[in-house]
């Protein structure tokens, strides 16, 4: 999944049928350290997310696995909101493992 | 699957009714000299993995098989901790 921040609401009359009723909501990408990322995605809502709220997105396949959405021609989908991040690993990634 | 390092934790009370339970991960991906390659990536962890570990995920709809869950909106699980890697990469 991806961090994101949702930074306002998209109204549509004019829609594919199946996506009546679905809450629509713009989500900036985020970095971890919550600075904005270039990339913007509209995602259906599925926790009662609020514009300024930092969420978590998931997308592809995986955005049809509600009720809300199965079956709907949706690839994004806003499956948490978020309390706390802690990145407890900062320093460079060096190897952790035993290589033969 | 990919192979990554988990670097974090996030926390989300309010999150979708069939991923309470599940701890969410920060993952740094590693590509085969366990380097870092794109951005960081939220996964739930179904392995039991802790930060620090090297470990790796699976993405797409696929991530929901290994939570006894039938649907879930989740596009990244990890599945298994490495113990150790021989590869002629490194």
């Amino acid at each position: 999944m991806i961090l994101g921040k949702v930074i306002g609401t998209v109204w549509s009359t004019r829609k594919d049928e199946n996506l009546v009723g679905a809450k629509f909501l713009i989500v900036r990408e985020l970095n971890l350290d919550y600075s904005p990322k270039k990339n913007s995605l509209i995602a259906v809502d599925s926790v009662g997310a609020g514009v300024g709220e930092n969420v978590i997105v998931a997308q592809g396949s995986s955005a049809r696995q509600t009720n809300l959405t199965k079956n709907k021609p949706v690839d994004a989908v806003i499956m948490a909101i978020v309390d706390k991040l802690d990145i407890s690993v900062k320093e460079k990634v060096e190897e952790l493992v035993e290589t033969k | 699957m990919t192979l990554g390092k988990v670097i974090g934790t996030i926390w989300a009370t309010r999150k979708f009714e069939t991923t309470k339970g599940y701890k969410l991960l920060l993952v740094q991906p590693l590509n085969g000299r366990l380097e870092k390659t794109g951005d960081p990536i939220i996964a739930v962890d179904t392995a039991g993995a802790g930060v620090g570990e090297v470990i790796y995920f699976v993405t797409a709809s696929e991530a929901v098989i290994p939570m006894d869950v039938d649907m879930a909106p989740v596009d990244a699980s990890i599945v298994g901790i490495v113990d150790s890697i021989n590869s002629e990469l490194n």
